[in-house]
């Protein structure tokens, strides 16, 4: 056991330790259960909220729908977008942190850590501010451009520096950069007075998704994440150290260009929707490499549907536990997120 | 005959740094006359000299006395602090990339400040004297937990540990702050958004005198403690060879940089990166040494701080650009500089 959490989380220059084990098994049932799992949280979650509906009218306003009656209106136009959208952007934060933790071999690797989701932040802030009135789906583009920008700072300025690109100079350039583009979206948001819309956005506004947003997110969403099944091969082997992966035939260049693509389309477009939530990509991948083992081909599936769970359990707790004053998902995950990843840097041996 | 050659380099260099430090002033003082002609209304030199002579019209003398100066004075002292605050921790923690901004410390004294505002009508003078002892309480807490966090049995505090704890820390506690801001009303949420942005704004001469104690106490204090601090630099084995009390030392510094940091934060909000720019230009200019490099460092973020509001004042007029951000715009891309320069 602790052989396999060395070979999953450390994976920094010790490749004498690792072991290439998988469970195909607890894959296996991670998968099923999970789903399992899911379905019955998005059950709850549809049926819970300052108006208790039971499920027996979910099951009819999903499938007899009446628009004359209030509950169905309800679950339609507020609660299943919302539930839904939890699931899509669960999977696609989870998915992108366990293509980059893969790829760069970094253990603190997340997109909300490394600039990726500010900068996508940063550009709908622009485009609040100065063009108020763009559709949804070049809201979405923009958000990639922003996220791309960022993800090239954070790891130019890391890779520039003396020394190679270390996990912990990735975590303080992500911070740095965060610290500058939210100084800036601030700055925009005070001067053109969308204070308050932008902030609610950024706590992670997953109760105001629309049905049209997941209908755009949802191809972009799709395709990326059956790329990242597709790729889930060669990171496992990108995952081993970029010289066992280059000796084992692999173009390394052309896999690192595809998994940056489908992470910065997974981490973009969820930021468009929900805004700059964190830690999601920091904590699903470790934990389903804890438990599925060091295979990417079984690690991507199973973080999806796991991220998906948080996500939908996190959202249900923020707005259950306190029901008056919804807590942002945002915050929630970070009361998560927080001490895991305080628990993820004590753990590190290695220095800067 | 290398004994004078070492003794005439240390006055060579000891000599430019008394020059770097004039002429720093000079510059804070330069920046000073722009900073009182800056804004809506405007004051010209010759105005400001009459006015300061108590010849002015009554119109000129309420905008010198009860906005621009205080704010300025603010300025000069908020950059002070955090300056030395953060020459404090790069000192005591030996780590190049330690600021109270990075490490958590101010994000700690904000949600405080922020718990206070949002418990208390923020019309009532009571909290004025109050916002630094409480940010204190705050910023004291945040150390401590995390010390404790980054704290490992046999190892002691790894820099880079402490750093990523702070990050962590930093989220955490903003997090909280997002949560207590949406349930603002929005007349103060206004308000607090400006504050955690990095505004001076206690505006007041009640709040410069909320936060001169404690740099008039602490300040003097840190740069008293300069020969200490260079002991401390060569390493904890060295520094108890020499003599020193390590551990007792290294909590009084860090007591009163949290302090320092604390009660800036307190009357500017979240004006982040001046602990860190302000010690490392400190360095370039005039050397390691504590004793020259720490008042360097204070000049050096006043001069910062107070520029930063200036021009914050000055682009979009009428309007303005909370200082902090004007600060973050310039001290973000010096952080990344500083971190791709840095070695292992």
């Amino acid at each position: 056991m602790s052989q396999q959490t060395a070979a999953g989380t450390g994976p920094l220059g010790r490749q004498n330790e690792v072991k290439l084990r998988s469970r195909p098994w607890a894959a296996t049932l991670i998968l099923v259960g999970g789903l399992i799992a899911l379905a019955l949280g998005i059950a709850v979650s549809v049926s819970f909220g300052a108006a208790d509906i039971k499920l027996p009218v979910v099951w009819s306003a999903v499938f007899h729908f009446n628009p004359d009656i209030t509950d169905h209106q309800i679950i339609r136009e507020l609660r299943l977008p919302r539930v839904l959208g939890g699931v899509m952007i669960g999977a696609s934060f989870a998915v992108a942190g366990a293509i980059m933790q893969g790829m760069t071999r970094n253990p603190l690797a997340d997109s909300g850590l490394m600039g990726i989701n500010s900068g996508a932040g940063f550009a709908l802030a622009l485009c609040f501010a100065f063009m108020p009135n763009l559709p949804f789906m070049s809201l979405i583009l923009y958000s990639f451009a922003g996220a791309g920008a960022g993800a090239a700072i954070v790891y130019g300025v890391g890779s520039l520096a003396k020394g190679g690109l270390t996990p912990a100079r990735l975590v303080l350039a992500g911070a740095a950069l965060s610290a500058l583009l939210s100084a800036l979206s601030e700055g925009v948001a005070l001067y053109y007075k969308i204070g308050q819309d932008l902030a609610f956005w950024y706590a992670g506004g997953i109760a105001g998704t629309k049905w049209f947003q997941l209908k755009i997110m949802f191809p972009w969403v799709f395709a990326a994440i059956l790329g990242a099944i597709v790729l889930s091969r060669s990171i496992t082997m990108l995952s081993l150290g970029d010289e066992v992966a280059r000796g084992l035939g692999q173009r390394t260049g052309l896999v690192k260009l595809a998994g940056a693509l489908i992470v910065l389309i997974l981490a973009g477009s969820s930021v468009s929707v929900v805004g700059a939530v964190g830690f999601i990509g920091l904590i699903i991948p470790h934990l389903t490499r804890y438990l599925v083992g060091v295979d990417y081909r079984w690690i991507i599936p199973c973080s999806a549907v796991l991220g998906s769970l948080l996500v939908v359990l996190a959202d249900l707790a923020a707005r259950t536990v306190i029901p008056q004053h919804e807590t942002p998902l945002g915050a929630v995950l970070a009361l998560i997120g927080v001490p895991f990843f305080l628990y993820l840097a004590r753990k590190e041996r290695r220095e800067l | 005959m290398r004994r004078t050659t070492a003794i005439s380099f240390d006055e060579v260099r000891r000599r430019r740094g008394f020059q770097v430090l004039a002429i720093l002033s000079l510059l804070i003082a330069a920046a000073l006359i722009i900073s009182v002609n800056t804004g809506y209304i405007r004051l010209t030199p010759l105005e400001l000299l009459h006015t300061l002579l108590g010849r002015g019209t009554d119109k000129q003398e309420l905008i010198l006395f009860d906005f621009r100066l205080p704010r300025i004075v603010i300025s000069i002292l908020v950059g002070a602090g955090l300056a030395v605050s953060g020459a404090v921790m790069q000192g005591v923690f030996r780590n190049d990339l330690a600021d109270p901004g990075i490490l958590g410390i101010n994000a700690g004294a904000g949600l405080m400040v922020m718990l206070l505002i949002s418990f208390y009508p923020a019309t009532t003078s009571a909290p004025v004297f109050m916002l630094p002892l409480v940010a204190f309480v705050g910023a004291a807490c945040t150390a401590a937990m995390i010390y404790a966090l980054a704290y490992k049995w046999h190892q002691g505090i790894s820099p880079i540990r402490l750093l990523l704890t702070g990050v962590a820390v930093a989220a955490g506690m903003s997090a909280a702050m997002i949560v207590l801001t949406l349930r603002l009303d929005p007349d103060k949420y206004q308000f607090v958004a400006t504050w955690l942005a990095g505004s001076i704004w206690g505006t007041r001469w009640k709040f410069v005198l909320s936060l001169l104690p404690w740099i008039l106490i602490l300040l003097p204090y840190v740069i008293y403690k300069a020969r200490v601090m260079n002991v401390l630099n060569l390493g904890d084995q060295t520094a108890t060879g020499l003599g020193a009390a390590v551990i007792k030392e290294q909590f009084r510094l860090l007591g009163a940089a949290v302090g320092l940091a604390a009660a800036s934060v307190a009357v500017s909000g979240g004006i982040g990166f001046v602990g860190l720019i302000g010690p490392h230009l400190a360095r370039r200019l005039v050397g390691p040494k504590h004793q020259l490099m720490l008042p360097a460092s204070a000049l050096l973020g006043s001069l910062l701080v107070l520029t930063a509001d200036t021009i914050g004042r000055r682009i979009l007029q009428p309007s303005e650009i909370p200082t902090g951000i004007v600060v973050a715009v310039i001290g973000a891309p010096y952080f990344l500089y500083l971190l791709a320069r840095t070695r292992s």
